[in-house]
């Protein structure tokens, strides 16, 4: 492989490893909000729909709630957003500049794809009593769709780095773009995209629902939370298993595409035949100390072969090494609380099947209070995963990091500003998401026992 | 040469649609600051609040899509200005995000204390943020960025005499749209004494406008010679006089109460100004760098011009809409509860006709067992789409089977 020519020379940047923390603090704070942009809309469609067809008020009220938290979530999504698209000129100017002409054309897409998510969210939360039920029921399906559309173009970008295609490169020069190819004729690109997709019905399944077990815990139940909660509770717990499958199928495109992402994930050193699978442990000096093997059983998650052989980490320098523990741990956070999830959710389509209720223990509640910050963990170890796995690449095998990062002097000031800053938005979602919890209902419908809620203590 | 020129135009159309729509919010939020005090500056204020609420999130997507285009299409262009501007684009940054937070803040803020807090953050980040944008621009116009990777000085670059007055222009600009609007808004609604505040306001704000147009002339004379040569030659000189035609013009407009052509005009005359650097330094982007030089390869261009029309095809349409139902006050407020009205007490939409549970149940199982088959055991590519389709069949399927008779037994 040649050598990277980038489109701006190269600097020395002190701050690289601030500059790292910057772009995940920033996609820490906006990845679990963009979840309940894919996955709330279609949730609160689904109860306006039910109102439709039945004339029962109780849905349209808790359509119409979910609507307002759809609406503030957005417009910090929408902040957030902003900061990451900045960023990738703020913070990394010279990937930009270098491969702007091949992933570029991805945000740009998304770019219209939030356009119209804006237009509609706007059209259908000021719409309510304006226009009639059913055109305001058409006015959100858009906002479902778009929800789909701007996640697509995003992971491609992502896919796209991971598994970079679409362009050649001339004495290091980048030449031959095609951009259509580069993001959508991407192998990576749909697994990861259902992925992210079904853990943003899980994040905000658990989230949701978890509000209400938390409720239901302290006495607050009625007619409209147990349709509040079945909703967002049933999808997720539908979507829960199905995780478990896709992030197998995810890792054996991996384990093809990005073989030393792999070896990191599992602390593998030495390119080995049969490999065996470590669960828990940590990894020096080229082994894992204190974890539990399973022989071979690595070689068949990954081959489907008792004996294929499985590259380690010894096949590149250690500089093109990523940080071996940060990966593999966050891999197991994900693929633990995934696991536990996805029982959580076998249990309860289990009594849903056999007795057609919900089930009665206090011990499921309280893991379903758990069960949404559990899920946004898992979330964000995975993309943990993914990025820190790729490093010291951005484009994998192709620019690295240190080569993208800007030159820039004031990195620490700004970090520590953004911090500042998002400290005081999440201090204020969480008052303004108790404000609009703690709002009496406003629905009095006839025969409904719980109309007004009391307030929690 | 055209292809190359043409992402251009659309990333100039582009931002004057900001500096047009978005300009008037962020002028909204300065109001909110300097609204007086009593019973009228509360109405003052919740007047500029709910007339920005369904649209300010449309309107900021245009700077999302002047960013997203510059990138792809000239990429060594942004790369450059974004690292030397790095300090002004990251004011810009958090301006965004104080003000995109305080407005979702706004609707829970209940006690006037609560409303004054955010109105005040609000205020600042509609005041930071267009003057850090502005003296971005105005660093970009008179020549100060050079190409590369923060190679200008990170501070002289945005705090020279042009950048400062073209961001305070920005500021005392978005002021007067918006004022322009919510007289408009005022009038459309029947608040007479609210339009009478905003008249006053647009007038003052227009004609500090104005004059700090004319010191920028001077100082760009002074400061930034080769922009000011092109700005009194030919093209550059035919879009300066457009523009000075048009603001006086649409001063006269508000002074007659006509604000919704005054809008209008007022918006030409910033595309004029903006259309003015476009002619005046054409083709030069940065001292070393034209246009040319800095376009994405051929397939990339091409690619975007297919993206831009066909994404403003389905968005103009989208937009139309949701600026038809706020003038027509077809949307109202999402705190407002109400009844609900008459027409969907009896279901709208009759009963779908649906299969039996059990078969349901069955389907659901056996998309399962497909599902995993073909995704988890299976290794072709064309394996894992069915397989990933019947896995979301069976979600789809199992719910149906599920919710809609949870929901309406219990009860
Ligand atoms: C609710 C969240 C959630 C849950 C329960 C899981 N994942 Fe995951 N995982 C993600 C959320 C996530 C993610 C955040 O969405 C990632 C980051 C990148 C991506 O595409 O998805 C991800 C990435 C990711 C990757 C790395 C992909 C890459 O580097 O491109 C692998 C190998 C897996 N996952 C595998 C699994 C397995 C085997 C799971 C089984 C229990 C699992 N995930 C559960
Ligand atoms: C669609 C695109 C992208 C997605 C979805 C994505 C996702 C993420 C996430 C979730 C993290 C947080 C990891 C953590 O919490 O430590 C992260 C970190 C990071 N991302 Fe990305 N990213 C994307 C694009 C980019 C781009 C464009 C760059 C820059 C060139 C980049 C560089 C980084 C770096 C350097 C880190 C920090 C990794 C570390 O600390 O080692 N990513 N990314
Ligand atoms: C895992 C990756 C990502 C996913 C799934 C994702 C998805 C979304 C979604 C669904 C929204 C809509 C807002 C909401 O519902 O709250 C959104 C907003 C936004 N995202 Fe992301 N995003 C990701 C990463 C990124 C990255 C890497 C960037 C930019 C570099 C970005 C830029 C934006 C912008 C600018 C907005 C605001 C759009 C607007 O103004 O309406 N996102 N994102």
């Amino acid at each position: 492989m040649t050598h990277l020519a980038p489109a701006l020379a190269p600097v020395h940047q002190q701050y690289l490893l601030e500059a790292r923390q910057m772009q995940a603090l920033s996609f820490t704070v906006h990845i679990p909000l963009v979840c309940f942009g894919i996955a709330f809309p279609a949730m609160v469609l689904f109860a306006e729909w039910m109102g439709l067809r039945t004339g029962d008020p109780v849905y349209r009220t808790v359509a119409r709630r979910w609507s307002r938290i759809v609406l503030a979530l957005f417009a910090v999504g929408v902040i957030t957003g902003t900061i990451l698209s900045f960023e990738m000129g703020l913070l990394w100017p010279n990937f930009t500049a270098t491969f702007g002409s091949v992933f570029g054309l991805g945000f740009a897409i998304e770019g219209f794809s939030f356009f119209l998510e804006a237009i509609f969210i706007g059209i259908y939360a000021y719409g309510w009593d304006r226009l009639s039920p059913r055109w305001h029921w058409v006015s959100g399906m858009p906002i479902v769709i778009t929800g789909f559309t701007g996640s697509l173009t995003v992971i491609a970008v992502n896919a796209w780095m991971n598994h970079p295609t679409g362009f050649r490169l001339v004495g290091g020069h980048v030449r031959d773009v095609n951009p259509w190819g580069a993001l959508f004729g991407n192998s990576l690109l749909w697994s990861e995209l259902i992925h992210m997709y079904i853990a943003g019905y899980m994040v905000t399944g658990f989230c949701v629902a978890g509000a209400y077990a938390f409720g239901r815990l302290r006495g607050r139940w009625g007619r409209y939370e147990r349709v509040a909660m079945t909703i967002p509770l049933t999808i997720a717990c539908l979507a829960a298993p199905v995780q478990v499958l896709v992030g197998d199928w995810i890792a054996r495109d991996i384990a093809v595409e990005q073989p030393i992402k792999l070896a990191a994930i599992e602390g593998l050193y030495k390119t080995t035949r049969g490999a065996s699978e470590h669960v828990l442990g940590w990894y020096t000096n080229g082994q894992i100390k204190f974890g539990i093997g399973i022989p071979h059983l690595l070689s068949l998650l990954a081959f489907h072969s008792w004996n294929a052989r499985v590259i380690g980490l010894d096949t590149v320098p250690p500089s093109e090494r990523p940080p071996i523990n940060v990966t593999r741990l966050s891999f197991q956070t994900m693929v633990g609380i995934g696991t536990l999830l996805a029982l959580l959710g076998v249990f309860y389509l289990l009594v849903r099947i056999r007795s057609r209720r919900l089930p009665e223990t206090r011990w499921f509640y309280r893991a379903l209070v758990v069960a949404g910050p559990a899920a946004t963990v898992a979330l964000v170890a995975g993309w943990v995963t993914t990025e820190v796995g790729r490093q010291p690449w951005v484009v994998y095998k192709v620019m690295t990091t240190a080569q993208s990062v800007t030159g820039a002097g004031g990195i620490p000031v700004g970090y520590t500003a953004l911090i500042i800053t998002y400290l005081g938005v999440a201090g204020a979602l969480i008052w303004i998401l108790r404000r609009l919890a703690n709002r009496p209902l406003d629905v009095p419908e006839p025969g409904a026992p719980a109309a007004p809620t009391p307030q929690p203590a | 040469m055209l292809l190359k020129a043409l992402p251009l135009v659309f990333v100039l159309a582009g931002l004057v649609l900001y500096t047009v729509l978005a300009g008037a919010d962020f002028g909204a939020g300065i109001w909110r600051m300097l609204s007086g005090p009593g019973e009228q500056g509360r109405r003052i204020r919740d007047h500029a609040h709910h007339s920005m609420g369904p649209v300010w999130e449309a309107n900021h997507v245009w700077l999302i899509f002047v960013l997203t285009v510059t990138w792809t299409a000239y990429p060594t262009f942004l790369g450059s200005i974004a690292s030397t501007l790095a300090v002004p684009f990251f004011i810009a940054a958090l301006g965004i995000i104080l003000r995109g937070a305080s407005y979702a803040l706004r609707s829970g803020a209940s006690t006037s204390r609560e409303g004054v807090l955010v109105d005040g953050a609000f205020a600042v980040g509609s005041l930071v943020t267009p003057f850090a944008l502005g003296a971005m621009a105005g660093g970009i116009a008179a020549e100060r960025i050079p190409v590369g990777n923060a190679a200008g000085s990170l501070w002289s670059t945005w705090l020279n005499p042009v950048s400062i007055t073209v961001g305070v222009l920005a500021v005392a600009f978005s002021a007067y749209l918006a004022a322009v609007y919510l007289s408009a808004d005022a009038a459309r609604r029947s608040e007479p004494d609210i339009e009478e505040a905003y008249r006053r306001r647009a007038l003052a704000a227009g004609a500090v406008a104005g004059a700090l147009a004319i010191v920028g002339l001077i100082v760009v004379h002074a400061d930034a010679h080769s922009l000011y040569a092109g700005l009194v030659h030919g093209a550059g000189l035919a879009v300066l006089i457009v523009s000075l035609l048009a603001g006086t013009a649409a001063m006269g407009l508000v002074a007659a109460r006509r604000f919704e052509p005054a809008r209008y005009v007022a918006a030409l005359a910033v595309a004029a100004v903006i259309a003015g650097w476009a002619f005046a330094r054409w083709p030069v982007l940065l001292p070393d760098l034209t246009v040319y030089q800095a376009a994405a390869p051929h397939d990339t261009l091409v690619a975007v011009v297919v993206a831009v029309v066909a994404g403003g095809a389905i968005l103009f349409p989208a937009l139309g809409l949701l600026f038809a139902l706020t003038l027509r006050g077809h949307l109202g407020t999402p705190g407002v509860d109400a009844m609900p009205p008459a027409g969907v007490a009896k279901g709208v939409l009759s009963q779908a006709g649906r299969a039996g549970p059990a078969f349901q149940a069955r389907l659901a199982v056996a998309l399962l067992i497909i599902g995993i088959g073909f995704l988890n055991a299976a290794d072709a590519p064309w394996a894992h789409v069915i397989g990933v389709f019947s896995l979301f069949g069976f979600i789809l399927v199992a719910f149906a089977a599920i919710v809609p008779r949870a929901l309406t037994q219990e009860g």
